[in-house]
């Protein structure tokens, strides 16, 4: 008999929700985490979409960990000395059943663990897997910890060890380990009053702002993020690791140079720098996605590339989620056929594409390559920031010129081909359309 | 360029908790690095843990490491950095990330 039926690896929001839909068959889970708690290893970009939880808690929203709720979406794009921002408020995106949060990790995690545990899945913390278990026929069939005596046999393996997963490299399920599909984000989370905070972003009661940023990288592909929780702000930035290593300047420095921007530096200033984190990123969504499932393992969340980084849409933990939900059920469903074989698994795949997690990679799949593109990047925020400019400035005595003659000027003054304009238009379309 | 006048590296590294462990969870290999002309890890580690020496390699510490796996994926030159997770309960603690 082996240790346990289903072995979740990493507790994170995949490894907790595939812990809690498993544990609630009522087969034997076990959840490993190598931090001391659930969630102390992880970081993000700002803000949980929960709805993705509606589905294994119901009326979640009364229990989560949450710092705010976003009903202030922006996206900024920046030059150096310009700022464009669509700025977003909707005033029911503070009431149930909500759209998305702001929390800390360590936090969020820690609940959706305690999901899990009371859902009869066994927490253990402070273990670290360190390599699989293979039967003799080459199957996954549990994992070896860094515990002695520290074997750990399952009959499925579910691997949510997050972006470097050594699980699924071991597997051999992961061919894309290029660093051009990984970003590096970095934060810096900054103490402020939350008086001050709700009036610098105009917020009131848990109510919560969100700005992603682009055009705040210089030559490396990336963005910022800025966005609130209840008595901090986090700012950061995300930086494809290719770029960031072959420059001469550091990943503190570069966001020294976000929050010293004119349209940043008010919302921040006079703050206390609490904490420092970085993570890595799965960049490329779909383009880098692992095989999902082998003989007696399947693979969720960021250790999945289950990011999605569409630019406009940056979601990672509803993702984790999703995926995690997902690999739990068609673990529980492949024991009850007796077939934990990549066959007996393949439950995991079907789901995963039936619902939100693979229809929204699959049909974004390109954008996150364009989006990191020079031309996305630098090109159209001087772009669009230099238009807006010219259409703002009043010119008098000379009249003012048309829409028609500013873009044809601005475009023109960019070295934007037309050509590259329409077949990026297209691919943009082809993704969001 | 804005330079970073308020805090220092150490003084930013220090506001985060580190469980150090006893034994390291990254091994640097120095003859490969002093081969390497790019040392990408000493630009891009957001902990700034990989210094070069005089002599063309690189010091390392492993301490305050957020292990996020920077270091590795850029590494260009094959098996000099060594990286895996820290034996559990130890590393990084994040708490208001």
């Amino acid at each position: 008999m082996t240790d346990t039926d289903i072995l979740v690896v990493g507790a994170g929001p995949a490894g907790a929700a595939a812990a809690i839909a498993a544990a609630r068959s009522g087969l034997r889970v076990t959840l490993l985490e190598r931090g001391p708690f659930p969630g102390s290893k992880n970081m993000y970009g700002g803000v949980i979409y929960g709805r993705v939880l509606d589905g294994i808690i119901p009326r979640w929203w009364e229990e989560a960990p949450i710092q705010r709720w976003v009903t202030r979406r922006a996206t900024m794009v920046l030059t150096p000395t310009q700022a464009l921002t669509v700025d977003f408020r909707a005033d029911a995106w503070g009431e149930p059943p909500y759209n998305g949060a702001t929390a800390f990790r360590p936090d969020f995690d820690n609940w959706l663990a305690g999901h899990a545990v009371a859902a009869g899945a066994q927490l253990i913390c402070s273990t670290t897997a360190v390599g699989l278990l293979r039967d003799d026929t080459g199957a996954v069939c549990g994992v070896r910890t860094d515990r002695p005596d520290g074997d750990l046999s399952a009959r499925v393996v579910i691997a949510c060890d997050g972006v470097n997963s050594f699980l699924a490299k071991e597997a051999g399920l992961y061919p894309h380990t290029a660093a051009e599909h990984f970003t590096v984000g970095v934060k810096e989370t900054i103490a402020l009053p939350r008086a001050v905070i709700d009036e610098r972003f105009g917020l009131r009661g848990d109510h919560g702002a969100d700005y992603e940023i682009i055009g705040c990288t210089g030559d490396i592909p990336g963005g910022g993020f800025l966005y609130t929780n209840r008595d901090t702000v986090a700012v950061g930035l995300v930086l494809r690791l290719p770029e960031l290593a072959a420059q001469s300047r550091r990943p503190e420095e570069l966001l020294a140079d976000l929050k010293a921007h004119p349209a940043v530096q008010p919302l921040i200033e006079g703050g206390e720098l609490l904490e420092y984190s970085a993570h890595v990123i799965p960049e490329s969504g779909f383009e880098m996605m692992p095989e999902l499932t082998c003989d007696g393992m399947v693979v969720a969340g960021d250790a999945a590339a289950m990011c999605l980084a569409a630019g406009i849409w940056l979601e990672g933990v509803n993702f984790a989620i999703g995926s995690g939900i997902a690999a739990g059920r068609a673990a529980v469903e492949a024991m009850r056929l007796g077939d934990t074989s990549v066959v007996g698994l393949a439950g995991y795949r079907r789901r995963v594409e039936s619902d939100f997690v693979l229809t929204d990679h699959r049909k974004l799949a390109g954008i996150p390559e364009l989006i990191m593109s020079p031309r996305v990047q630098r090109s159209y925020p001087q772009l669009a920031a230099n238009v807006v400019e010219r259409i703002f400035t009043v010119t008098n005595p000379v009249p003012k010129p048309g829409f028609g003659r500013i873009v044809r000027d601005e475009l023109k003054a960019s070295g934007v081909r037309l050509g590259d304009l329409a077949r990026d238009a297209w691919r943009g379309m082809k993704g969001f359309g | 360029m804005t330079d970073y006048p308020s805090v220092s590296f150490e003084d930013r590294m220090e506001r985060t908790e580190f469980r150090v462990a006893e034994r390291a969870h990254i091994t640097v290999d120095g003859d490969s690095c002093r081969g390497c002309t790019t040392k990408a890890c000493v630009v891009a580690c957001p902990a700034n843990l990989f210094v070069p020496t005089s002599d063309g390699g690189i010091l390392f510490n492993y301490e305050q490491c957020f292990e996020c796996g920077t270091c590795y994926l850029v590494c260009n030159t094959e098996g000099a950095i060594t990286w895996t997770y820290p034996d559990g309960g130890h590393g990084v603690v994040f708490r208001r990330t």
